[in-house]
């Protein structure tokens, strides 16, 4: 029973959008990380899971360009090409992470332009991209706006009059306005209230489905791992001890830091 | 009737490394093959590893010895050491799992739950709601719940919420957990009749029934599942 949509996907997924080689960053003889591999294809969410120290933002930061490793690849598929991140020149690279990339940071006034309009937050990535009808932005960003909740009505107000979920929720939409394929969060839902949370995670879930995206999402919660991660990686100390299927690592953990984490999850 | 499943000498031990590594085998040598159409019944004393069972045939737990092979695009699939990326794919076509508790997500509404699986396979959502309404409306979940996150319902109404996401996508093999467990007669039967349907239909399924009226109207077969030894099909 294969739909064409199924068909589509598996022409188009056959190289991964993301192929992770041995990456490891180094602070003179301290370990940021160390020997990271995997590979990530349109679809799938990849959650990263250990302590403060383990390295995860670190190698997030490798893997979303903000950091240079140490050594190892970071191969990006790009319009039928295969990219290593880490040796393009800056311009290039800048252009790479713009067309293809999205970060979504843990506080939104590291993702946002705090002295901007809510719709120029948005409608500027637009612009960068080359769009230069302000009709079609304004109505691409209003919108962008209604699919993360935000009332269009605000597309004028400027981000500090929001409250943090609805700053988070406009962070997502600048990222995702501009199409990427691979977008990278740290910890997305890190500063809010529960029921903010809940709400957030429930719009990340479907906006990944919609779009197709690849996602690499750093957390320390293991129920925002559960409801929003395919596949699952647990680090330590630097080194990835376990990765496999988020449910498969969660309920049957093989290694004993995964054992410790996650008996020590009420629910 | 071809074979969907080929489960070959199969065991688990799990081993605690925070409880001074202490190792706990819980299943040896299990083997059967199940083909389109069969429904086979684990059966057994509680504790003998049933679920830890089903949990291995899903993925869900590691599989410590042995093959568990499923029928997945004109191949098979060994899900002792498939890569969790084919393991994805398995289960969004060809394998389902069915307990009696469902994951509520917070803020997500009861219909919207019941027709992911078809979104997910790129079903049109018009299409996909309009299912998920007759799936509910077969299972006698009231309509003015549907548009209702599941939170709040009662454990009988998540249940039924469960098992509507379930058979709305029947994949070609199915594994239940006591999917019948707690519920009334009427609804009971609904269920028997759901997974009546998905066997006609040509799908294989393996399940765990505690209740004697639901296993003698479903099973084709059954397997005894003893603690810790050989099990034999029968």
């Amino acid at each position: 029973m294969t739909s064409a949509m199924d068909k589509i996907r598996e022409g188009l997924d056959l190289r991964p959008v993301l192929d992770v080689r041995n990456v490891s960053r180094f602070y003179g003889d301290r370990i940021g990380c160390a020997q990271a591999s995997f590979r990530l294809w349109p679809g799938e969410v990849l959650g990263i899971v250990g302590e403060s120290g383990s390295g995860k933002s670190t190698l997030l930061r490798c893997l979303a360009g903000l950091d240079r490793p140490t050594g190892g690849e970071v191969i990006l598929e790009d319009g039928g090409e295969s990219l290593d991140l880490h040796r393009l020149s800056e311009p290039q690279r800048r252009a790479l992470m713009r067309r293809s990339l999205g970060i979504v940071h843990q506080n939104p006034r590291d993702g946002l332009r705090m002295d901007v309009s809510a719709g120029g937050n948005v409608g500027e990535r637009l612009m960068d991209r080359g769009d230069r009808h302000y009709g079609k932005i304004r109505a691409s960003v209003s919108e962008w706006l209604r699919r993360v909740e935000i009332d269009p009505a605000r597309i004028d107000d400027l981000p500090r009059n929001f409250s943090g979920g609805m700053q988070q929720r406009l962070q997502i939409a600048r990222v995702l306005v501009c199409e990427p394929r691979l977008v990278f969060m740290d910890e997305p839902t890190g500063g809010l209230d529960v029921s903010v949370q809940a709400r957030l995670l429930d719009l990340l879930r479907n906006l990944v489905r919609e779009l197709n995206l690849a996602v690499v999402i750093v957390t320390h919660d293991l129920s925002v791992a559960r409801l929003l991660t395919d596949r699952l990686m647990v680090m330590k100390g630097g080194y990835i001890v376990e990765q496999g299927l988020t449910d498969q690592v969660l309920d049957d953990p093989q290694h004993a830091y995964t054992q410790l984490l996650t008996s020590a999850v009420l629910a | 009737m071809s074979d969907l499943v080929r489960v070959d000498n199969v065991g688990k031990t799990f081993t605690l490394h925070n409880q001074g590594g202490v190792s706990l085998p819980v299943l040896a040598n299990v083997s059967f093959v199940v083909k389109e159409g069969d429904c086979l019944v684990l059966h057994g004393p509680s504790g003998a590893g049933k679920s830890s069972l089903l949990r291995m045939l899903y993925g869900n737990y590691k599989c410590t010895q042995g093959r568990i092979e499923f029928r997945h695009r004109n191949s098979w699939v060994d899900v002792a050491k498939a890569d969790p990326r084919d393991i994805l794919d398995l289960r969004r076509h060809s394998l389902s799992y069915v307990s009696q508790f469902l994951r509520v997500i917070p803020r997500v509404s009861a219909i919207d739950i019941v027709m992911e699986p078809l979104l997910l396979r790129g079903t049109d959502e018009k299409i996909s709601r309009d299912k998920a309404a007759e799936m509910l409306e077969r299972l006698n979940i009231p309509q003015r719940l549907w548009t209702l996150a599941p939170a709040t319902f009662s454990g009988g109404e998540q249940q039924r919420v469960n098992i509507a996401r379930s058979f709305i996508a029947a994949t070609p093999v199915m594994l239940l957990d006591e999917p019948t467990a707690s519920l009334d007669a009427k609804n009971r039967d609904v269920v028997i009749e759901l997974i009546c349907e998905v066997r006609e239909a040509g799908s294989a399924l393996i399940g765990i029934f505690h209740d004697e009226l639901v296993r003698e109207r479903v099973a084709s077969r059954r397997i005894e599942i003893q603690s810790y030894n050989a099990a034999e099909a029968a």
